[in-house]
């Protein structure tokens, strides 16, 4: 062959070629040591899982004797779209709980931001003290929430009920209901976000030049124009940013709601993964949990493309 | 990452451009801000003030922020409640090794992509951006799969190794941005003087790294301590069980001990707050590094 090759080619290209190829050789010997570790972890890790994933879908699942698992085809994503309305009910509370939360952690953490970039005097312990639930672990602040919303004498309810009389009676708030299940679960998301949307909204807020500012406030400008026409058209990189972050960050609510309701009562406050997680260790079926985790991949990745989409678009200045 | 060195400049400039109202305004504005604070603080407070609650059994009623009687005996309990001391203990372990590993591999990988040529480089780097932007949590069932083709169920080497691929892509990304801003001539400079890559990457590029590691540190370190789905699917022996599920199991045991569960919780969280309070910057920085690209 490569006799064949050499006869076939001028010499110049040839002895080119085969430096090249020496070149490319002692390359790779000098980068793989570097970026072997992690591209194989990778390729075994992350991406074996998810064909492994794409054909446990295809299956009734079974775990332990893998090779005894029965092929159903689409079954598990018909059965999951069109046969069962749990797997709506999870849905609708992923979503409903992306509405809530997502906007509110971007309005509060961006006033918080506001505040921090006109406040000269302790800023760091500010943002420190609003900063602290997000490096808590979400374990920890369930549980904590867990007892402000406890049944009984809980903190929560000695407010609504003793101090400002707004219940009659103190509420069951994980157990009760649907709605009153969700307040803890959702303002447990939104506390727990607000540092990180200030952090972020922060950065972008110090970065705007303030003669912009100063110029539109000589030019007559009020703070709510200079805000509306101003700082907010220049944040937009940053609202995107965190925008995309947080859709994803909130279809991925489980933990809270794994520990604070466990997806009653009677699964009507299930989300994805509780019911992926769910599907898999209480009904040990593993070939529908996986179709279901897999169903919200496609979900966010969507999103987030039309998001980028619909958002796209940059600011000069 | 253009815009940190940026930023920093304006950061300075808008903190002693003095922007200061009329008085009214300054009180409002502080106004506002502690009781932000307060809000965001009080769930802190009152798992505070319930770990240092003298009374095990029932709920102070009303609900209070400074017990009558504090006490540490709740500490006490927690702390030698059956296994809790060996949770801390793997939970350091586990953590500590996930911080080495993660350093190794995610060092190695940024140099490569930031400095090094080899065939298909700049496709493989797309490849791992587009992964960043699938859900981990999505293919959490097939991995356990996975985890039990390899045998790796119920061991440590099972948790390092998710927590370790997991996070390539993403860190490898972080620094190869952070590398790629670091002048090159020192590099240049020892591998003239007949240094290898190797010589380059230890003595030149660690060196000059240490906030953007230290910011890959802190997140590194945080992820696998509050780690609780790999940690709860993996390890099955008490034995080996990590701090976050022995909370669980502990919260199922006593569940309505709130003040022994908090005095748990509070241990749990002490580790973190010690990393957040000595290393605050890096976890600003860290931040700026995923949000501002110039």
């Amino acid at each position: 062959m490569r006799t064949i090759s050499i006869g076939s080619r001028p010499p110049a290209v040839v002895a080119l070629g085969r430096r090249d190829r020496a070149r490319h050789v002692r390359d790779l010997r000098t980068a793989l040591p570097f970026m072997l570790p992690g591209f194989a972890l990778v390729l075994v890790f992350v991406i074996y899982p998810l064909l492994r994933g794409l054909q446990m879908s295809l299956y009734h699942w079974n775990l332990m004797v893998p090779a005894q698992s029965q092929f159903v085809g689409p079954d598990n994503f018909v059965r999951a779209l069109t046969q069962d309305p749990v797997f709506w009910t999870a849905v609708r509370n992923t979503v409903l709980y992306a509405i809530i939360t997502v906007p509110a952690q971007m309005a509060l953490g961006l006033g918080a931001a506001l505040l921090l970039n006109a406040a000269i005097r302790g800023r760091a312990f500010f943002r420190a003290l609003f900063y602290l639930p997000v490096v808590t672990s979400w374990l920890v602040v369930s549980y904590v929430f867990a007892y402000l919303f406890s049944d009984g004498p809980g903190p929560v309810n000695n407010l609504l009920v003793n101090t400002l009389h707004i219940l009659p009676a103190p509420i069951d708030w994980v157990h009760d209901s649907l709605a009153s299940a969700e307040v803890p679960i959702n303002l447990l998301g939104i506390w727990k976000g607000i540092g990180w949307n200030m952090v972020i909204f922060l950065a972008a807020l110090q970065s705007i030049p303030g003669e912009l500012v100063e110029a539109a406030s000589v030019d007559g400008a009020g703070a709510w124009h200079r805000f509306r026409r101003i700082t907010l058209p220049l944040l937009r990189p940053a609202v995107i940013f965190v925008s995309i972050m947080l859709l994803i960050g909130a279809f991925n609510v489980f933990i809270s709601v794994y520990l604070l309701t466990g997806g009653g009562p009677e699964g009507s406050t299930e989300v994805w993964l509780s019911y992926m997680w769910n599907q898999a260790f209480s009904y040990l079926d593993f070939g529908y949990g996986t179709a279901i985790g897999l169903l919200m991949g496609v979900a966010v990745i969507t999103i987030g493309f039309l998001q980028r989409r619909a958002l796209r678009g940059s600011v000069e200045y | 990452m253009v815009g940190v060195r940026q930023f920093a400049a304006r950061a300075q400039a808008a903190s002693t451009r003095g922007r200061t109202g009329p008085r009214w305004v300054r009180l409002l504005l502080y106004g506002t801000l502690i009781g932000g604070a307060l809000v965001m603080t009080l769930p802190f407070l009152y798992m505070l003030s319930t770990s240092i609650n003298p009374n095990r059994w029932t709920m102070p009623d009303p609900p209070t922020l400074w017990p009558a009687n504090p006490t540490f005996d709740n500490y006490v309990r927690a702390w030698g409640e059956a296994g809790f001391q060996q949770y801390v203990i793997n939970s350091l372990i586990v953590s500590g090794v996930t911080l080495v590993l993660t350093f190794w591999v995610a060092t190695t990988s940024a140099y490569a992509f930031a400095r090094l040529r080899f065939p298909a480089k700049d496709k493989i780097f797309t490849f791992y951006l587009v992964t960043m932007m699938i859900p981990g949590m999505i293919a959490l069932l097939p991995e356990f799969q996975v985890m039990h083709d390899f045998g790796l169920v119920n061991s440590w080497l099972g948790l390092w190794v998710i927590y370790v691929s997991g996070s390539v892509a993403f860190n490898t990304f972080l620094l190869r941005g952070f590398f790629e801003q670091l002048p090159r001539d020192l590099e240049d400079a020892t591998l003239i003087d007949g240094g290898g890559r190797w010589t380059v990457f230890f003595r030149v590029l660690l060196p000059l790294s240490k906030p953007a590691l230290a910011t890959l540190g802190v997140f590194t370190f945080l992820g696998s301590w509050d780690d609780f789905w790999w940690a709860r699917m993996l390890l099955q022996n008490n034995d080996i069980r990590t701090l976050p599920i022995g909370i669980q199991l502990f919260f199922n045991a006593h569940g309505t001990q709130w003040s022994t569960v908090f005095a748990a919780t509070t241990i749990a969280v002490v580790p973190e707050l010690i990393l957040f309070i000595l290393l605050q910057r890096y976890f600003v920085s860290g931040m700026y590094a995923g949000s501002i690209r110039g």
